[in-house]
């Protein structure tokens, strides 16, 4: 099959509850390689449930979800996908430098210093580099947590409001990081409140609403005025 | 079973950890000698030095339980356990880095706690050092297999500080009986022969419990 | 598989059971009570043997089922094991307090003393431990959706452990003869009576035993459905609203 036609997450009536909360329901949802998918909607509709999902973090409650083709999770798939969360993943006590070297070698790359003076120069940290995580700011470890995503060069990239902490600049630095990734035809799943970067980097927008997809760009078309969909749907203010 | 390289990352990352921030071992030695105190003022002083073997596997029991969960709920509370997860390393890895971890951290304990016990109750040193080395080490690794094991679990419910000695306690039996008594040949002055039949057990245990942690960790961080 | 099994046997269980297992219990009764002779050392009292035997090795019947379903479900992840694996517990559960119960009246009058830590009782109070802690996880865990993945890998380390905890028990008991044990020996069975009455029994609680695992597994699988249902009016609810 044709690398850029497969489908790197295929979901069928996807469904997830914690408890008697029903966060995802019935979600049928497909990303094929190379595309970059951008998932807007407010707090609680399950946007980072999803995610997770796709991260094999979580498991689905109802439903299909294959990653690659399999529905099996596995190292080999884990390997292949990368996940910036809400929270950035590291380890408070060790230094950037540290948390960098630990995730290579757990990903098994060769040369791990290298690779993580590399990332902390790519993500502007490098003179924080022997600095505790703990010490951090939001922003900082927000970029950090991206290179910890982002160190074993996966194809499939996860981000759970990316933007959210990070100041103009910061800002900056990581759209240019993702359409840099978007140009390497890496598959992106982002996940924001932030409609203008989000559109940036977007080949198709969805929203998501109560746990389902209220909305969705149509094929081939450029996501536009996001926000004023946006509100009509949820019937909310945008942030 | 090759044990991958990750293994013994993680337990460099984790003992890196722990020296640098001594939480679980500070809490963990402190609480050992505050429950021997109390074993101390609670026995017979006459029958103290009959008990001291049970006293030095209950008291690193109900210690160690405490630090195991301890150290499971810190590492999930600030995210970084999911890191671990999202990395492509097979679990039952992680659970032997995590079973080896908590060994180190646990012998360190016991061994504080010999020593003041030998102390409070004026015992002489065992005969056979080396064997009385052994025998705390195939306990420790027993217990602290079933620990890992099941603090996996306790951590994610409610009511979890009693959970965890309710799940391990009872699988315990086997570790209780011959650490117990095979501490108490050897404190005696027995020779490791004399207590090989114990021996022989923990090890099995030992065996059997890890190789089942190995496996069965995997079923245990799905979510 | 499991689906076309269970569709075979439940009207053959609904309706054979239950009949079943009240006649051969009721037949085992009058069998202990009326047919069967007293022993001759120990009297009346020895009739609590029939029930103490046979509750013991149901109860660790209980918890090889349970332990066996448990290990399928980890390994296939049907939830008809698990719910398997849950009823097993809660009938071994039965039995085993049956037999903590049924050892005690026996021993008093024989042996002058409530309790005796004789290694096969021994076992049972730690294999009722056990299950006292399955039963609580299950309770405590009932809100978390991987519950049933938690109590089968208690279930199947149990079970491994068991032969460890024998062997312990055993070795134990072996170093205080004379303070933990009563003198053993029952005598044997003299009358041929006995043992037909032994195997009368034997039958009755094998017949118990399934009705009552049967009954519990349905239980499970009603109680699952409901939610199943009452989740998707709920979802059916919401999405008109």
């Amino acid at each position: 099959m044709d690398a850029r036609t497969s489908a790197v997450v295929e979901a069928r009536g996807l469904g997830k509850s914690f408890g008697r909360t029903v966060v995802l329901r019935d979600l049928d949802l497909c990303v094929v390689a190379g595309e970059s998918l951008v998932i807007f909607g407010p707090n609680g509709a399950g946007k980072s449930t999803l995610l997770r999902l796709c991260s094999t973090l979580q498991r689905p409650d109802r439903g299909s979800l294959s990653l690659f083709g399999t529905t099996e999770g596995g190292a080999g798939v884990r390997r292949r996908i990368g996940l910036l969360g809400h929270q950035s993943f590291l380890y408070p006590d060790l230094s950037a430098r540290e948390n960098l070297e630990f995730f290579a070698r757990m990903y098994r790359l060769g040369d791990p210093e290298r690779c993580a003076s590399a990332w902390l120069a790519r993500v502007a940290l490098e003179s924080a580099g022997t600095r505790p995580v703990r010490v951090f700011s939001r922003g900082m470890e927000q970029r950090l947590g991206l290179a910890r995503a982002l160190l074993h060069d996966p194809e499939l990239i996860l981000l759970d409001e990316p933007w959210s902490g990070l100041d103009a600049e910061a800002a900056d630095l990581l759209s240019a990081l993702l359409q840099g990734l978007r140009r390497e035809r890496r598959t992106l799943i982002v996940a924001t409140h932030d409609f203008e970067r989000g559109a940036t980097v977007a080949d198709r927008a969805l929203i998501l609403h109560g746990g389902r997809i209220a909305w969705a760009t149509s094929a081939g078309e450029a996501p536009r005025a996001l926000d004023a969909i946006y509100r009509r749907i949820t019937g909310a203010v945008a942030a | 079973m090759r044990s991958p390289p990750e293994v013994w990352t993680i337990l460099q990352k984790d003992l890196r950890l722990e020296l640098r921030t001594k939480e679980a071992l500070s809490g963990l030695v402190v609480l050992v000698v505050l429950i021997l105190l109390t074993f101390t003022f609670a026995l017979d002083p006459e029958g103290a030095v009959a008990a001291a073997p049970a006293v030095l596997w209950v008291t690193i029991v109900f210690a160690g339980l405490l630090a195991v969960q301890r150290a499971f709920l810190s590492e999930r509370e600030n995210g970084s356990w999911y890191g671990l997860l999202l990395c492509p390393v097979d679990r039952g890895a992680i659970f032997a880095a995590k079973l080896a971890g908590n060994v180190i951290i646990l012998t360190v304990a016991q061994s504080v706690l010999t020593a003041l016990l030998m102390l409070f109750l004026g015992l002489r040193l065992p005969g056979s050092v080396v064997a009385f080395v052994l025998a705390n080490a195939l306990g420790l690794i027993g217990f602290s297999a079933l620990a890992t094991l099941f603090a996996a679990i306790s951590v994610r419910l409610r009511a979890r500080e009693m959970m965890l000695p309710l799940l391990v306690l009872p699988l315990l039996v086997p570790v209780v009986i011959c650490a117990v008594e095979a501490s108490r040949i050897l404190l005696a002055g027995g020779t490791a022969a004399s207590a090989g039949v114990w021996l022989r057990v923990l090890a099995t245990f030992d065996v059997i419990v890890t190789v089942a942690g190995w496996m069965l960790f995997e079923q245990l961080v799905l979510e | 598989m499991a689906l076309a099994i269970r569709s075979r046997l439940a009207p053959l269980a609904d309706r054979i059971l239950p009949a079943a297992a009240t006649t051969a219990m009721l037949t085992a009764l009058w069998c202990v009570f009326l047919y069967v002779p007293n022993e001759r050392m120990q009297g009346a009292v020895q009739r609590i043997f029939y029930f103490h035997v046979n509750a013991a090795w149901s109860a660790f019947l209980g918890f090889g089922i349970a332990a066996a379903a448990s290990a399928l479900f980890l390994w296939r992840g049907r939830i008809e094991h698990d719910r398997l694996a849950q009823a097993a517990v809660e009938v071994g559960m039965l039995f085993c307090t049956m037999v903590l119960a049924t050892g005690p009246i026996w021993a008093r009058p024989i042996w002058g003393t409530w309790w005796t830590w004789d290694p096969r009782l021994t076992m049972t109070v730690i294999l009722w431990t056990i299950y006292a802690v399955y039963l609580v996880l299950r309770m405590v865990g009932r809100d978390d959706p991987e519950i049933a993945r938690y109590a089968a890998v208690l279930a199947v380390v149990g079970i491994l452990d068991v032969p460890l905890i024998m062997v312990s028990v055993r070795l134990w008991r072996g170093m205080h003869p004379s303070v933990l044990t009563a003198p053993e020996g029952t005598g044997g069975l003299q009358d041929p009576r006995m043992m037909r009455t032994l195997l009368v029994a034997f039958v009755a609680f094998a017949l118990l035993f399934l009705w009552l695992l049967w009954l519990r597994y349905e239980g499970l699988r009603l109680r699952d459905d409901v939610r199943e249902l009452e989740l998707r009016i709920g979802a059916r609810h919401e999405a008109r609203g």
